[in-house]
């Protein structure tokens, strides 16, 4: 692992802006720190554009301070809210098109095989349920079919939120929101099994009011993808402003979801996971 | 052959192109893909079928398993192949994919993306007719619906054309003042599925490795700091900056590609090629087209008709100097193509001063051959 890769040139430590600087002198690359460590350190994600009580920032935040390896992860995002505030992540992301972050990262991760093969180099698409669940479906199922060693997060607020609230295939049965006047006609999608079948070896479901829970699956899932194969996050974003609801109610509405089972927690471990997880969670 | 090929000395392009001792093969226009390939020290190649393109990518694949490229895999569809080929390429490798017709059209949302991003893709166009009604025969109306996505675009008259520029379109791409994806278009069937001599480098030899570190843009590989954003700055706000920062990144990949006029001149001898280019009557024609006019001019040398001819091989950047300054003071400029839009006259006619003597003539589609019978009528015709 390279550690050094954000020091600051020799005689440049003065103009550098302060942020920058904060990243060097106290931000997580390296230092192995996590969820508990929040608020001691400079985070990777600072002053987003997002709405107040954004599930969405939350759980960003939240999987940002999880990575294992910061310092070695490119992060591929796609359209949606979330890519409003990728600009704001300190680590390496790509925006390309709607829905394509799962072939982009396909590219991606073969490429930094051929030109790191002794290094570690996390890869992780990230997409709401608009680019993951339906108009890049495709794309992401072919890169579990094809076993590619990247995790996937999704990050569900289940509705497209940045076009100003649409139904999603995600979105509940009956919700009503736009382009779905009547109430969505069909069931949310099962994403987190539709992982499982279609191969990966790792597929959860969480809620950014678990952070402790959220920060073992993002480990597990990164570091599985890494040996063995495709993993899937699924998480659910409460969206206040397209849901109606006050920002500060966001972590209620989360445990309310929790507590009517409309929101499950869900974990599937294939059987080489497990064995792997027992070693490498055991070592730690 | 697998020995031979993980033995291949790495040579300077001048070397592989011009010095290198050549050797005369009878191939298809789809095998002088996998030549060119060969030779290019190619990272990675993803493919998908289509016809008339299908055949070039199972022979890549075919000197993937012999050890000449080092990854390779069949994508889901042609949307995820260029989205693929655009990660590999932001990852730091040298890539190369092919497709045509309805497969680029499918993809069209990435091209504008690639050459918004710097990425010195190489991407083979087989061009074929476009739906409806539904055809795979040869056409080349997709040509002029990629003109202006930013990419530079060089046409294939010959499969030699197509080992040649496919080849050179890598280091043409990769020069950190273009840094930009370069499409080679060549006519489907015409040249994909027919033979011809074609002379090439012997296949013990390859380019040099692509040096990502000479990107203009730093590479996504968390090695090169500080932390980037592809593209940056992400101007989606509604504010003055967001457009100042868009409209200046969108002129510079246009400046990228004028740059490039330097690098294709060197490589390719020129953004056209010119046959008694003082006749009073030209033909400016670029893919099979111009083997069409070589035809038609023969017959019409035999009749004491005297016309040049104009073989456009780079269609961005547009040689938009030299075809004002060739058509001046001429009787007529004749376009032939095989397409409905006449997209290249549209070209010709926008940078010819009396644009009234460029004739969009004459034009056939939907897969029928051009009868060189056609292109002289018009040259009778003009010559009166």
């Amino acid at each position: 692992m390279n550690n050094k890769i954000y020091e600051i040139s020799p005689g440049f430590e003065e103009i550098m802006p302060k942020d920058y600087r904060d990243l060097v002198n106290d931000g997580p690359f390296g230092k192995k720190l996590g969820v508990k460590d929040l608020g001691t350190f400079k985070e990777l994600l600072e002053e987003h554009p997002l709405c107040a009580g954004c599930g969405l920032a939350l759980s960003k935040r939240l999987i940002l301070a999880s990575l294992p390896s910061p310092e070695n992860t490119v992060i591929v995002g796609t359209t949606g809210c979330s890519s409003l505030s990728f600009a704001q992540v300190a680590i390496h992301n790509i925006h390309s098109i709607f829905g394509n972050q799962n072939a982009v990262a396909t590219g991606l991760k073969r490429a930094l095989e051929i030109r790191f093969p002794d290094k570690t180099k996390d890869v992780v698409a990230m997409g709401g349920d608009g680019a993951i669940g339906d108009i890049g479906l495709g794309m992401v199922m072919h890169s579990w079919f094809r076993g590619e060693k990247f995790t996937t997060i999704m990050f569900d607020n289940e509705a497209y939120a940045n076009t100003g609230g649409q139904e999603s295939g995600m979105s509940q049965k009956g919700a009503v929101l736009n382009m779905a006047p009547t109430g969505k006609k069909y069931a949310k999608l099962p994403m987190p099994e539709i992982a499982r079948d279609a191969g990966c070896v790792y597929s959860a479901s969480v809620t950014p009011a678990r952070p402790k829970r959220l920060e073992k699956m993002v480990r597990r899932a990164v570091i599985l993808a890494r040996k063995l194969g495709p993993t899937y996050i699924q998480i659910y974003c409460p969206c206040p402003t397209n849901y109606k609801f006050k920002p500060s109610e966001s972590l209620k509405r989360t445990r309310d979801m929790e507590k009517s089972g409309a929101y499950q927690i869900k974990e599937y471990i294939s059987p080489a996971a497990e064995e792997l997880i027992k070693k490498f969670e055991e070592v730690k | 052959m697998s020995d031979k090929a993980i033995q291949q000395k790495i040579v300077e392009p001048e070397e592989l192109f011009f010095k290198a001792k050549r050797e005369k093969q009878f191939i298809t226009g789809s095998e002088a893909v996998k030549e060119s390939i060969k030779r290019a020290n190619v990272d990675m190649a993803i493919s998908y079928p289509i016809t008339p393109q299908s055949e070039s990518m199972h022979l890549v694949g075919d000197i993937y398993a012999q050890g000449y490229v080092k990854d390779y895999y069949r994508g889901e569809n042609e949307l995820g192949v260029m989205s693929a080929v655009a990660g590999a390429s932001m990852g730091g490798v040298r890539v190369f994919t092919a497709t045509g017709g309805q497969g680029a059209l499918r993809a069209f949302e990435m091209f504008p993306t690639w050459a918004g991003a710097r990425l010195p893709i190489v991407c083979a166009f087989f061009c074929r007719g476009l739906n409806s009604p539904l055809t795979i025969q040869p056409d080349t109306i997709e040509i002029g619906l990629l003109l202006d996505t930013g990419m530079i675009i060089l046409h294939a008259e010959t499969a030699q054309d197509l080992y040649d520029m496919i080849l050179k379109a890598f280091i043409i791409a990769e020069e950190p003042d273009v840094h930009l994806p370069v499409a080679v278009f060549a006519d489907g069937f015409f040249v994909t599925h027919t033979r011809e001599m074609v002379e090439i480098a012997p296949e013990d030899i390859k380019l040099p490795p692509y040096n990502p570190y000479k990107s203009p843009v730093p590479v996504m590989d968390m090695e090169t700091p500080p932390v980037r954003q592809m593209r940056d700055p992400f101007v989606m706000k509604s504010n003055y900056v967001s457009y100042a920062c868009h409209a200046s990144w969108q002129q510079e990949v246009r400046a990228a590609a004028e740059r490039a006029r330097k690098h294709i001149n060197k490589y390719l001898g020129g953004l056209l090629e010119t046959e008694n280019e003082d006749a009073e009557i030209l033909i400016m024609a670029s893919g099979t087209a111009v083997s069409q006019s070589r035809a038609a001019i023969i017959r019409a040398e035999a009749e004491g008709l005297k016309v040049g001819l104009v073989k456009l091989k780079s269609l961005r950047p547009f040689p938009k100097d030299e075809i004002k300054a060739l058509a001046k003071g001429k009787k007529a400029v004749i376009v032939p193509e095989f397409n409905i839009t006449g997209w290249l006259a549209r070209e010709i006619k926008s940078v010819v001063e009396d644009n009234s003597k460029v004739i969009g003539a004459p034009r056939v589609f939907g897969g029928m051959t051009m009868p060189p019978e056609l292109i002289l009528e018009e040259i009778r015709r003009r010559s009166k």
